[in-house]
């Protein structure tokens, strides 16, 4: 076993008299894909978001290998550098191309020349088919090309830990595949994962851990088999039926 | 596709349709001549039939006296329009640090923000009639050494102060309207917040911004004609000078006209942006 690279203590999170999540333990080891299902509302993305520091905690513990991160006194920007975090709406920067967008973190947080950048930028858009787009602006893209681009922007700074949420969930149903594709590779090449989604079957492929999470609380976890195939918790079996009957297992 | 089918020619019943609608066409340009020529026609008839029109025309539309005044009327044009472009530069700098002010939330920027709050509500708020006079002639009464009593450069001043509030406003606006996610996805990547307002936030804000800022650019150069009252020979002056001279008022139209031949084209012009811009953001909202 290897150290755990990210470490959730008792989190406590709450949007004013709104508890959203509450007694979240969580470990994810280094070369894993942990992946979050449950309702919407059940608090995947807020975690996702707090991992990220883009929601400050109301108790608990972060840790990101060994570290913690929930210390107010942190800089966050030193953190963020860390972790990448891909949304659903994609969140590209309209008025950049895709390389300008791939590129403005490595040239402004990581300090690389413009070429250096580009020749990166340009490596993993040919990996991920994605080369004849390069100096196109979002807004050309379709959405699965966009969110295509979305992740090469966030793997490009090379992250620690990945946070994907619900990446394929704004999609047309037949460009959720080369989304899919592209976590799949990210996977094999030993990315440590954290992610929200609705794709059950995807889940199953991928994950190494499950987290079924109701009302803010992981209620099951286990290893895709033990959840997905031979839930124990009535909650669990109750939302995979409902995932079932819309067709999405 | 279209380049496998056999080669098509309208059905009957579409060609009775083209006639149809042809005939429809036809009819409605029709109407619309006849509505016109009458109408204005009318118009026209009634002003150059009515007993005061003589004195009109010779009052306000004097072509050999409307000549004669040109030269001077445009020389005190180019002062409107130098006064405007320096003026609008400085503009352009200063409303973007008060924008910049205004929305900071760095701590130690905490007085310059109030301050930058009380500049906006005061100057955005207060006439700039009433600007221009309290500096134009309010700063040479102060009788200090090395302060300018130029009339042109403290006019310009005035015009500066109140139109930097104007605009730092619009481009606050804009800073505004960068929707969250936005921020989100850069700081997430570990730029700064201040890398983020630069790389990310500013270039679309001042994007969506450009029209409201060339209508305020077209105002800007009509209320340039208001540093007159210090004196200052720009083109109203230069009527003002000429009309009060003989009681006739062509100079005013001639100063008037010259003033439409730039900001006409310049709305026009504005207009088609703003058209432009919307069509586009229509074209992504379907996508």
């Amino acid at each position: 076993m290897s150290a755990p690279v990210l470490e959730i203590v008792d989190l406590r999170k709450s949007f004013e008299e709104n508890l959203v999540l509450h007694d979240v333990n969580l470990i994810v080891s280094e070369h894993t894909a942990t992946v979050l299902i449950g309702a919407s509302g059940s608090g995947k993305s807020t975690l996702l978001r707090c991992i990220n520091l883009l929601e400050p905690i109301d108790d608990g513990l972060i840790l990101l290998d060994g570290q913690e991160i929930s210390d107010p006194a942190i800089d966050v920007d030193l953190i963020r550098r860390k972790l990448g975090i891909v949304f659903q709406s994609f969140n590209l920067f309209p008025h950049m191309t895709i390389r300008e967008n791939i590129t403005l973190a490595p040239i402004k947080v990581q300090r690389k020349s413009r070429d250096e950048a580009n020749e990166l930028a340009d490596g993993l858009l040919k990996r991920f088919d994605l080369l004849e787009k390069a100096d196109e602006y979002p807004d050309r893209l379709s959405g699965g090309q966009q969110q295509r681009a979305a992740i090469i922007r966030s793997i490009a700074v090379n992250p620690r830990l990945l946070l994907l949420d619900e990446v394929t969930s704004a999609l047309d149903p037949v460009l959720v595949n080369e989304v899919l594709s592209i976590v799949r590779d990210l996977k094999s090449d030993g990315m440590t994962m954290v992610l929200a989604t609705h794709e059950m079957g995807f889940a199953t492929q991928v994950a190494d851990q499950v987290c079924f999470l109701e009302s803010g609380l992981i209620l099951e976890r286990g290893t895709p088999e033990e959840v997905l195939r031979s839930p124990s918790h009535p909650k669990t079996k109750e939302f995979l039926k409902r995932v079932h009957e819309a067709g999405r297992l | 596709m279209v380049s496998n089918t056999t080669p098509w020619s309208p059905s009957a019943r579409e060609r009775e349709r083209e006639i149809y609608r042809k005939n429809l066409q036809a009819r409605k340009r029709v109407i619309a001549l006849i509505s016109t020529v009458l109408v204005l026609g009318t118009f026209s008839a009634i002003l150059l039939t009515s007993p005061g029109w003589d004195s009109v025309k010779t009052t306000f539309f004097d072509l050999d006296y409307g000549k004669e005044v040109f030269p001077t009327v445009i020389r005190g044009l180019v002062v409107n329009i130098q006064l405007t472009l320096i003026g609008g530069a400085a503009i352009g700098i200063i409303a973007l640090a008060l924008a910049l002010l205004k929305t900071t939330k760095s701590p130690a920027l905490t007085p310059f923000r109030f301050i930058a709050t009380a500049y906006i509500d005061i100057f955005r708020g207060a006439p700039l009639i009433l600007i221009i006079l309290l500096v134009g002639f309010g700063v040479p009464a102060l009788r200090i050494q090395g302060l300018t009593n130029n009339v042109i450069v403290l006019g310009t001043i005035a015009v500066v102060l109140t139109y930097s509030a104007y605009v730092a406003e619009v481009i606050r606006s804009g800073i505004l309207s960068v929707h969250q996610s936005q921020r989100a996805a850069a700081r997430s990547l570990g730029l700064t917040s201040r890398q983020t307002m630069r790389y990310v936030v500013l270039p679309q804000a001042i994007r969506r911004v450009i029209p409201p800022l060339l209508n305020d650019f077209v105002s800007l150069l009509k209320d340039t004609g208001l540093v007159s009252i210090l004196g200052v020979t720009d083109a109203v002056r230069a009527a003002q000078i000429n009309a009060s001279r003989t009681f006739n008022y062509t100079p005013y139209v001639v100063a008037a006209i010259l003033f439409l031949l730039i900001t006409i084209p310049l709305t026009r012009f504005i207009d088609r942006q703003i058209r432009l811009r919307s069509e586009k953001q229509n074209s992504e909202g379907l996508a």
